[in-house]
């Protein structure tokens, strides 16, 4: 996975900032997507490509449930965020989505914008080629892993149900 | 070594003898809550993936509430799908217009939460339940769905921090106070991935009303469920509701902790979180000269009769100040009848409010109270965020019930000691 990186050095980005509550009228990827991040940057569309990456502070996803805030990140055009550390909810939802919520301390000071990033998920390392440097992460757990190599929570359970 | 509350709910529904934190267990659900939002794509995800069959319609309870009564077409196509659905999946327990309310509110009202049991639902305030001596947590439409098509879901069991309430809770001071300091104190992330466990001489002589809204915001903290061993009180409360079984389990006294707080409330004040994160907190009286718009009494945190009592003993024979505008949602239809019994919806509207029917509504930016940017509110909710009711330039200060009326009468934020 290669992208840029759209770094909000902030703490506690939350759910209601990811996509306002006011569009959860909808639950279509394509109509959360266009409304992303809107009350927290309302450049972040004009700015983000297909298979960017999000870099965040500590407790990134905090706040509501609602996992139109992964389908809308996705939706966007976002492979992946890495946060000091995730909210917990959020955190489900991007595993049980199969969307790579990384977990890397001080990647959020150490990560400029608009930094090109490489991330390679079996090996737990951030290659960031502007800077020329690597930083490793904490790999998923393994029922993580697994869960994300059989497509998702509910492709394990039809798996399971059959 | 004994076990928690949490421990042992968790391993009793996951066929295990004991647990302990950092186990992963597949667990058991016995009640699976669904509202209008987070529903659908649930509906989605059985649909894509050919599950016919809900795994035990018995287990389900639909409960719209966010965009309740249908704030828009969109909102309306969502809750008509719901409804289809759920006559195919003979769902029977279905709580529509009339029936309606806000469903952390709703849920132990009619008698669906019970000790012991474990409880899911895709809204992060499922944590409410808690305070009956359940396992109850939000979680995403992906694991609604999980839970819907096969009844179980995987957890990691969480460690438990235990809250000790002691000292004398001072005239003027709620519940909410007592979870916004605690929130101020660990702040939004302190309880992360953590099971949250009240006790103390303050929390048995609360009622099980004012447990609910310390349960309610330990999502505020991070913590993954809220809860509270069961008592008399709460045996009471359930047993009035529902003759169904269940077990009651607490905690060992040589349970262990990650950590334990001792908090005494004897010099506690009312508090309000400031904008835009719920551990902003500060004293009423010191969150300076703060105009407020509107002044908001509802949500699953504080819309419930007693704090609707607190509220009306307030206004009684006063006014809404000029400039200032109420709004007073009773969050479910029970509560709302019995607001009108006792009169309080006459004061309300003899104060100058404005009483809804039951809807999240406002709390999270719906409708039926929006804020423009530049206005203030004051609120009886959970959440204070950036955009949370409104504008992104509007902006939430959190409290009780009794600072939402206080402050309601005398147009700026008010400590309510002055008016008790």
């Amino acid at each position: 996975m290669q992208g840029n990186a759209h770094v909000y050095q902030k703490d506690h980005i939350n759910t209601d900032e990811i996509i306002p509550a006011r569009y959860l009228n909808s639950d279509q990827e394509a109509d959360l997507a266009e409304h992303a991040m809107e009350d927290l940057d309302v450049d972040f569309l004009k700015k983000v490509k297909t298979g960017d990456f999000i870099i965040s502070g500590d407790d990134f996803g905090c706040g509501s449930s609602r996992e139109h805030a992964v389908w809308a990140l996705r939706g966007a055009g976002i492979r992946a965020v890495i946060a000091n550390s995730f909210a917990r909810i959020f955190y489900r939802n991007c595993i049980n989505n199969g969307f790579p919520a990384i977990e890397c301390p001080g990647a959020a000071q150490a990560i400029r914008d608009g930094d090109r990033l490489e991330i390679d998920l079996t090996a737990g390392k951030i290659i960031n080629h502007t800077q020329n440097r690597t930083m490793p992460f904490r790999p998923l757990p393994d029922f993580a892993r697994e869960m994300i190599a059989a497509g998702g929570l509910m492709a394990q359970i039809k798996k399971e149900l059959k | 070594m004994g076990a928690t509350i949490t421990e042992k709910i968790l391993a009793a529904h996951s066929a295990r003898e004991k647990v302990v934190p950092g186990d992963l267990v597949n667990c058991e659900i016995d009640t699976i809550m669904c509202h209008d939002v987070t529903t659908t794509p649930a509906i989605d995800m059985l649909e894509k993936y050919d599950i016919k069959n809900v795994c035990d319609p018995e287990r389900i309870v639909i409960m719209p509430d966010h965009f309740v009564p249908n704030k828009d077409i969109k909102s309306a196509e969502m809750v008509a799908r719901i409804r289809r659905w759920a006559k195919t999946q003979n769902i029977s327990k279905f709580y529509d217009i009339g029936r309606h309310g806000v469903c952390h509110a709703l849920l132990p009202e009619q008698g669906f939460v019970m000790p012991g049991k474990t409880i899911v639902c895709g809204d992060s305030h499922t944590c409410t339940h808690g305070a009956l001596g359940a396992f109850a947590t939000g979680v995403g439409s992906t694991d609604l769905a999980a839970t819907l098509a096969t009844g179980k879901l995987w957890f990691k069991v969480p460690e438990s921090q235990r809250f000790v309430i002691t000292g004398g809770l001072p005239e003027g001071v709620y519940a909410k106070d007592i979870i916004l300091q605690i929130i101020g104190q660990i702040g939004v992330d302190g309880a992360l991935y953590k099971a949250m466990e009240f006790c103390g001489e303050v929390i048995d002589k609360l009622s099980v009303e004012g447990r609910l809204t310390i349960c309610n915001m330990v999502i505020e903290a991070g913590g993954k469920s809220g809860v509270i061993n069961p008592d008399a009180k709460t045996l009471e409360y359930v047993r009035a509701r529902t003759d169904a079984d269940f077990t009651v389990y607490r905690s060992d006294e040589d349970a262990q902790y990650a950590q334990t707080f001792e908090i005494n409330v004897s010099d506690l004040e009312p508090v309000v979180a400031c904008p835009h994160l719920p551990g902003n907190v500060k004293p009423a009286r010191m969150a300076g000269d703060i105009p407020i718009d509107q002044a908001y009494l509802g949500s699953c945190t504080n819309g419930r009769i007693e704090d609707l009592r607190v509220a009306a003993r307030i206004l009684k024979g006063r006014e809404v100040a000029n400039g200032t505008r109420m709004i007073v949602v009773p969050a479910t239809t029970e509560i709302w009848k019995q607001a009108n019994r006792e009169g309080l919806l006459d004061i309300f509207m003899a104060a100058g409010a404005t009483v809804s029917t039951p809807t999240c509504g406002a709390c999270l930016g719906g409708h039926m109270g929006i804020l423009a940017a530049g206005e203030r509110c004051i609120s009886s909710t959970n959440r204070n965020f950036v955009g949370r009711m409104g504008s992104p330039k509007s902006e939430v200060y959190l409290a009780s019930p009794a600072t939402v009326a206080a402050s309601a009468v005398a147009g700026k934020i008010t400590d309510p000691r002055q008016y008790l």
